[in-house]
């Protein structure tokens, strides 16, 4: 690799991050590709690695040079405003150097394979790889021919680890430990990678998960029509639900999900509008959950469709606070995992 | 009179129900005679004490890519490939550049193939012109042209009028249709099989009611016109259901299955062939069409095939380049590089008797292909002199990089198989030994 021998642990006395109050298993992944080979422990550790940068970003000059030096390039192919912006704001408080590039369509009409382009970023220094990428298992291409630590920053539908970790991030630090607690899912579970990165991570956290949608917008394994067979549903046990009135009951946690308004064209929904009859979280709904139950959604909103005005700025809502506690998040990832990169 | 003898080898031919140990004496290219010292006094001879003498075999679905895809694979580069896998006879598909939709193209792979092959090929002719779906391609000159079936493999003739009239029209020459039976609406944007993986992956999956909704379609095409319809590829449970039920009532229906559809599953996209990182691979070289499916969808295969559902095993071989695998799971091309692993593979479900007649006898038979080549898939006096000579105990390690075929595509490389081609005699020459 390219970038000089030891000069990363001359640099580590000078930083000043709190260490997480227990003795944990030390940190050891290359790569953030989804939350699923994550242990509890794994997790915690991160979690606490974000209040230590909670509280950098509270400072009056919100910097740490713990990654000075560090080069991170965000590969985004597909767009993104929260989740591009808060990781090159988390790569700039700890002092890295942060490459922005924004792929315009596909690699392959670009006429340069996806190879191809992270090998020329490696070349030119990148260590840590955020990738966004419209197919899922890019990331995980990408990490098989790189050395560089790559960072799933959402690919496809399938996973985007550091959203569930913002997530998981405030509802901890509204409820504290997340075992039993009821976390309810709404919308288009099929197609988002929101979904499958947060049933890994609360379920790694003790978390009792419920996903509601319509069948059509519920992934193979999940439909209530199908039968339960041997086999495996491939993710954690989740309770589905069709109907939200009885998805909400006694919920802790209710997450939105943005619903892609073409879902229509395929015969998915009948209509944006009895989506909204039968799935908005509104104010009535929301009173079959436990009084006081978070409101989430990963954004962007689509006001009035997947959620109502009043709900969405209620003081049940934290939708602004987990935009808030991602840039504290993707700290945490991109110090853990460049930090004590190998020379 | 050059003469070549196999000698010593347990002969297992199921065309005539020998299971033996002889000599088969080859002269002139032509079977002369299996008996115990039938070979003594052979100019040339090949040792097959401990190993198994057969049929060579015929593989109804290859696709050779040459002419327009030079670079995934050649006639010259498919046929060593077949040679290697003790296939002595391959069908090629028609959906090369331009398509084999007229006779120049067909005269094209047949004097390519005479010039540049090491084993047979013959070819097979589009449905449609262009495989557009549109209108039929001129089906009677591209028979006399010297193709042996027809199909849009690849694509589905998804109009079923079109596939209608296509079974009507095809039936005067008694030139058999083979279809692809998959329908597009169910399958479009599908990228594996649908269900837990690709739940667990979030990719886009193609339902098994996707081939059985075609399937059964084209049953009832065959049925409504006493036409014979050819299943290729055969892959869900239910497939195989209305197969076997449509036989039952006399339908005139044949089907193959894939090496790949009895020994893999959906699992295969996700744990790949060697360790990943994240601990999911979306092996691009399990990407196949029809995909990879359930171990009931296997299990329903292998009892298909046992049972005469489903007549004969069929590779698919389907070579790519290596950068149309190795790119995203969505944007990498379907396909299993399978002439020179398909006897292991297949012998890995299925017991060797049945294996050699699945992939010898039986696809001739599908296809009529002794209207073409007298006694194929035998060893009949008289049969062309193609044999197989195999050790079915062999372990070997599926290393793509030394495949003969241009397409390293396969979901098997590093595993070990059980049973391997030794030699593989083509009109009594040697075509290729270990």
């Amino acid at each position: 690799m390219i970038r000089s021998t030891g000069s990363g642990q001359a640099q580590e006395p000078t930083v000043q991050i709190a260490t997480p109050p227990q003795a944990r298993t030390p940190w050891t992944r290359r790569h953030l590709l989804d939350l699923d080979e994550l242990s509890r422990d794994e997790i915690e550790t991160i979690l606490e690695t974000t209040d230590a940068m909670k509280e950098i970003l509270g400072r009056e000059v919100p910097r740490v040079p713990a990654l000075r030096g560090r080069t991170i390039v965000t590969l985004f192919y597909e767009a993104s405003t929260r989740t591009r912006a808060s990781f090159e704001l988390a790569g700039k408080a700890l002092g890295a150097d942060v490459i922005n590039i924004a792929a315009g369509g596909s690699s392959v009409e670009k006429g340069e394979s996806l190879i191809d382009t992270v090998r020329t970023l490696e070349a030119i220094g990148a260590e840590v790889l955020v990738m966004r990428h419209f197919a899922a298992g890019a990331p995980y291409l990408v990490a098989r021919h790189v050395s560089a630590s790559v960072v799933n920053g959402g690919d496809g539908p399938h996973a985007h680890p550091t959203q569930a970790l913002l997530d998981l991030y405030t509802m901890r630090a509204h409820i504290g430990d997340m075992r039993d607690k009821r976390v309810v899912i709404v919308g288009d579970i099929a197609h988002s990678r929101v979904v499958r990165s947060n049933i890994w991570g609360l379920a790694a956290m003790g978390a009792q998960i419920v996903v509601c949608g319509p069948p059509t917008l519920l992934p193979a394994g999940m439909r209530p029509s199908q039968q339960q067979t041997e086999e495996p549903l491939g993710l954690p046990n989740v309770e589905v639900q069709t109907n939200l009135d009885a998805a909400l009951e006694d919920a802790d946690v209710v997450m939105a999900l943005r619903l892609q308004t073409e879902r229509m064209h395929g015969g998915l929904i009948p209509s944006i509008r009895e989506y909204a009859t039968l799935y908005q979280i509104t104010p009535e709904r929301l009173s079959r959950a436990k009084t006081g139950a978070l409101v989430m959604h990963p954004g962007p909103i689509n006001e009035g469709v997947e959620i109502s005005p009043e709900v969405a700025t209620s003081i049940q809502s934290v939708i602004e606070e987990q935009v808030t506690n991602g840039v504290a998040v993707r700290m945490a990832v991109l110090y853990l995992l460049a930090r004590g990169k190998p020379a | 009179m050059t003469t070549i003898a196999i000698q010593g080898g347990r002969v297992i031919d199921p065309a005539n129900g020998i299971d033996a140990t002889a000599d088969v004496l080859i002269a002139d290219g032509q079977v002369a005679a299996v008996g115990p010292d039938a070979g003594k006094d052979a100019s040339e001879t090949i040792d097959a004490t401990g190993l198994v003498v057969c049929p060579g075999f015929v593989d109804i679905h290859t696709h050779l890519r040459e002419p327009g895809f030079e670079h995934k694979e050649t006639i010259e580069s498919g046929t060593l490939a077949a040679a290697r896998g003790g296939f002595t006879t391959i069908c090629a598909m028609p959906n090369t550049e331009p398509p084999t939709d007229s006779a120049a193209a067909v005269e094209f792979v047949v004097r390519t193939a005479q010039a540049q092959g090491h084993v047979r090929v013959l070819p097979i002719g589009c449905v449609t012109r262009g495989r557009a779906g549109k209108e039929l391609a001129d089906l009677a000159e591209l028979a006399q042209a010297g193709a042996v079936a027809f199909s849009d493999d690849g694509s589905p003739v998804a109009d079923p009028h079109l596939m209608r009239r296509a079974l009507e029209y095809a039936s005067m020459h008694g030139t058999p249709v083979i279809e692809h039976s998959e329908d597009p609406a169910l399958s479009a944007g599908g990228v594996m099989h649908e269900g837990w993986v690709s739940t667990r992956l979030g990719l886009a999956g193609i339902p098994t009611a996707a081939e059985e909704v075609a399937i059964a379609r084209n049953l009832a095409l065959a049925q409504e016109t006493g036409s014979p319809v050819h299943c290729a590829h055969v892959s869900t449970a239910g497939s195989v259901e209305l197969i076997r039920s449509a036989k039952a009532r006399g339908v005139r229906v044949t089907a193959e299955v894939a090496p790949h559809h009895l020994a893999l599953t959906h699992e295969a996209v996700m744990q790949g062939a060697r360790e990943a990182p994240g601990g999911l691979a979306y092996d691009t070289n399990a990407k196949v069409n029809p995909p990879l499916r359930t171990p009931e969808d296997v299990a329903a295969c292998i009892a298909g095939l046992l049972d005469g559902t489903i007549d004969c095993i069929a590779t698919d071989h389907a070579p790519h380049a290596t950068q149309d695998k190795l790119c995203e799971f969505d944007a990498a091309a379907m396909g299993i590089s399978g002439l020179e692993t398909a006897f292991g593979q297949s012998l890995s479900a299925v017991p060797l008797e049945k294996v050699i007649a699945a992939l010898t006898i039986a696809p001739a038979a599908v296809l009529g292909l002794d209207r073409h080549v007298a006694k194929i898939g035998t060893l009949s006096e008289g049969a062309p002199g193609d044999v197989a000579v195999i050790d079915p105990n062999a372990e070997w390690t599926v290393e793509p990089e030394t495949f003969a075929s241009k397409g390293k595509n396969t979901p098997l490389a590093g595993r070990t198989l059980r049973g391997q081609v030794v030699a593989t005699v083509y009109g009594g020459k040697v075509a290729w030994q270990a």
